[in-house]
């Protein structure tokens, strides 16, 4: 029998939905019994939203102050003092995750999985490399706890429905000061979360600038949806990094992904290969991203959106 | 400080589509342009810079890999390193082993600063920095865009999901570098001239006494699943309608 450690990742009391996205690949691993643990400086909202996830046994709760900020070098003996007795050990493949896991595993001696897409047995499991042109299926040492990032995209949220037990424990491990966590700088949005969001509007270098890049938005608000961009508008200056879609930005699965003046390149194709459908509107015929789009419009992006968006507001 | 240490891995070109083999061994390497990886390029523009401003002493770029993996060295060179270790290993190593392998450098030559890139594009892996700062036991700053010093500490800027975090480090400390830190400045005729002549180190991975990690078994490569061919529509009309016809309007 399997039992999994899955970290919650959280911020302002509110659990990320890539915790039910890892749930949801733990679920695949034969006769496996789910923890989740929360770290966090007073964790109880946490854990009841966790608690409340199907297929979930047990929360676990560690509170301490140290936690208030999600450092990986804070969190990641504390996940290592619980591991014990667990033969996987998850995170999301976040920019949380991703920072967290690979020192979790390498304080615990083993190398890391990340962006698990593909359970296929308790050690064997299916993950994209090269921006994701190829698809390697790995084998991980048996004798030792597989320590992974779930690549969230490949995955649905479980449900809620749940009622797990929640457990409070205090851990005795070394916590370093040596890392301090100092403010967090977002910009506010009203606007649906780009990792979750079921419609995404996303805009390129074509934009020309960040005024012109606002018909991304208009666009966006008018489908209600969330507003991504390519490396080369986020590169030139037209959106903010957190917006970025692709191979070192977001990796995302909307049903409808519409692409505005962005060419495609490997990199950011890699983020929206699990769209469900892709539309692409660019005026160059012959740009990659016409490859992969379900729907193509070749033309001016700066006639098609607004005409677009009074389709869409009808 | 004195001594930054950036690793430089010997990657696919950016540029590359990648191919799997046929046979599903693994991807077509063979007569594919190699580069070093872009984001650790990045790395080594940021440690340049803080040497350039006096705030280090010397620059050392490290490659573990093949003994190919010189002509990338040779780059880090030309760019400006002050000189470079090659550790020879048969194949590029996994994280684990590649994070030990560059904390027995920072022990043996007293290394006040590691940055390496926060991902090789080929495995895709994001691991080696942090690895290594929990092995040193020291602080992270993971996919930086922007680094200062401020006495013994170091204050980091990162791109995460949410935005920009900041956070402060005490030194010694590894930093991973985001994309948004620098633009990595080209290498002159000149300079390649010159790094001909800086010195360029080779150890055995053995000399290092490191312990290789328990292994990670690739069992096979194959492409990802195709996306099926999509239509054109000539208007917007068109497109609505298109949108339509699938429920998503």
């Amino acid at each position: 029998m399997s039992k999994v450690l899955i970290v919650a990742e959280h911020s302002d009391g509110v659990v990320n939905p890539s915790t039910a996205k890892c749930i949801s690949c733990a679920t695949d691993i034969p006769a496996a019994s789910i923890d989740v643990v929360v770290f966090a400086d007073n964790g109880e909202t946490v854990a009841t939203q966790v608690a409340a996830l199907s297929s979930v046994e047990r929360v676990i709760r560690v509170d301490n102050e140290a936690n208030a900020n999600s450092l990986a070098a804070v969190i990641a003996p504390q996940v290592v003092a619980l591991s014990a007795g667990y033969t996987h050990v998850f995170g999301p493949s976040t920019t949380f995750g991703k920072d967290l896991m690979p020192r979790v595993a390498a304080l615990m001696g083993v190398n890391q999985l990340s962006d698990i897409m593909e359970v296929l047995g308790n050690h064997r499991f299916k993950r994209p490399i090269y921006a994701g042109n190829a698809v390697v299926t790995v084998e991980m040492p048996e004798d030792q706890a597989v320590v992974a990032t779930v690549r969230t995209a490949s995955y649905k949220a479980v449900e809620g429905g749940g009622n797990a037990s929640i457990e409070s424990v205090s851990l005795d491990a070394d916590l370093p000061d040596h890392t301090r966590f100092v403010e967090v700088m977002s910009g506010v949005t009203d606007r649906p979360d780009l990792q979750t969001a079921p419609l995404v509007v996303s805009g390129g270098r074509a934009l020309r600038s960040e005024e012109d890049f606002s018909i991304i938005y208009e666009l966006a608000d008018a489908l209600g949806a969330g507003v991504g961009a390519s490396r080369a508008a986020v590169d030139a200056g037209y959106a903010p990094n957190e917006m970025q879609v692709g191979q070192t930005g977001k990796i995302i699965a909307p049903d409808l992904y519409i692409a505005i003046g962005i060419s495609g390149a490997i990199q950011h194709l890699t983020g929206i290969k699990d769209a469900g459908t892709i539309v692409a509107i660019n005026k160059d015929p012959e740009a990659p991203i016409f490859e992969v789009a379900d729907i193509g419009l070749v033309g001016d992006l700066f006639n098609i959106v607004p005409e677009l968006k009074a389709a869409v507001s009808e | 400080m004195d001594k930054i240490l950036v690793g430089l891995k010997r990657v696919v070109d950016y540029n590359v589509r990648v191919r799997v083999r046929s046979d599903g061994s693994g991807v077509e390497t063979d007569g594919v342009k190699m580069s070093i990886n872009p984001f650790d390029e990045i790395a080594l523009e940021e440690a340049l810079r803080i040497r350039e401003r006096g705030e280090a002493s010397e620059v050392i770029v490290v490659s573990i890999g093949s003994a190919e993996a010189q002509q990338q060295l040779r780059t880090g060179l030309a760019m400006g390193a002050d000189r470079a270790i090659l550790v020879n290993s048969e194949s590029a190593p996994d994280p684990l082993t590649a994070a030990r392998t560059l904390l027995a450098l920072v022990e043996k030559e007293g290394i006040d600063l590691v940055i390496l890139g926060k991902q090789a594009i080929d495995d895709d892996n994001n691991q080696t920095g942090q690895m290594l700062a929990a092995l040193w036991g020291r602080p992270q700053a993971t996919f930086a865009s922007k680094l200062e010093f401020e006495g013994d500490s170091a204050k980091v800027t990162r791109e995460v999901d949410a935005g920009l975090e900041v956070i402060e480090v005490d030194m010694p400390a590894v930093v991973t570098c985001d994309l948004r830190l620098n633009e990595p400045r080209y290498v002159k005729l000149p300079d390649i001239m010159k790094a001909k002549k800086k010195p360029l180190d080779e150890l055995a991975i053995s000399e290092l006494n490191v312990e290789p990690a328990p292994a990670v078994t690739a069992v096979k490569f194959e492409p990802p699943a195709e996306r099926e061919k999509g239509i054109l529509v000539d208007d917007v009309p068109g497109l609505v309608a298109a949108l339509k016809d699938k429920g998503l309007l």
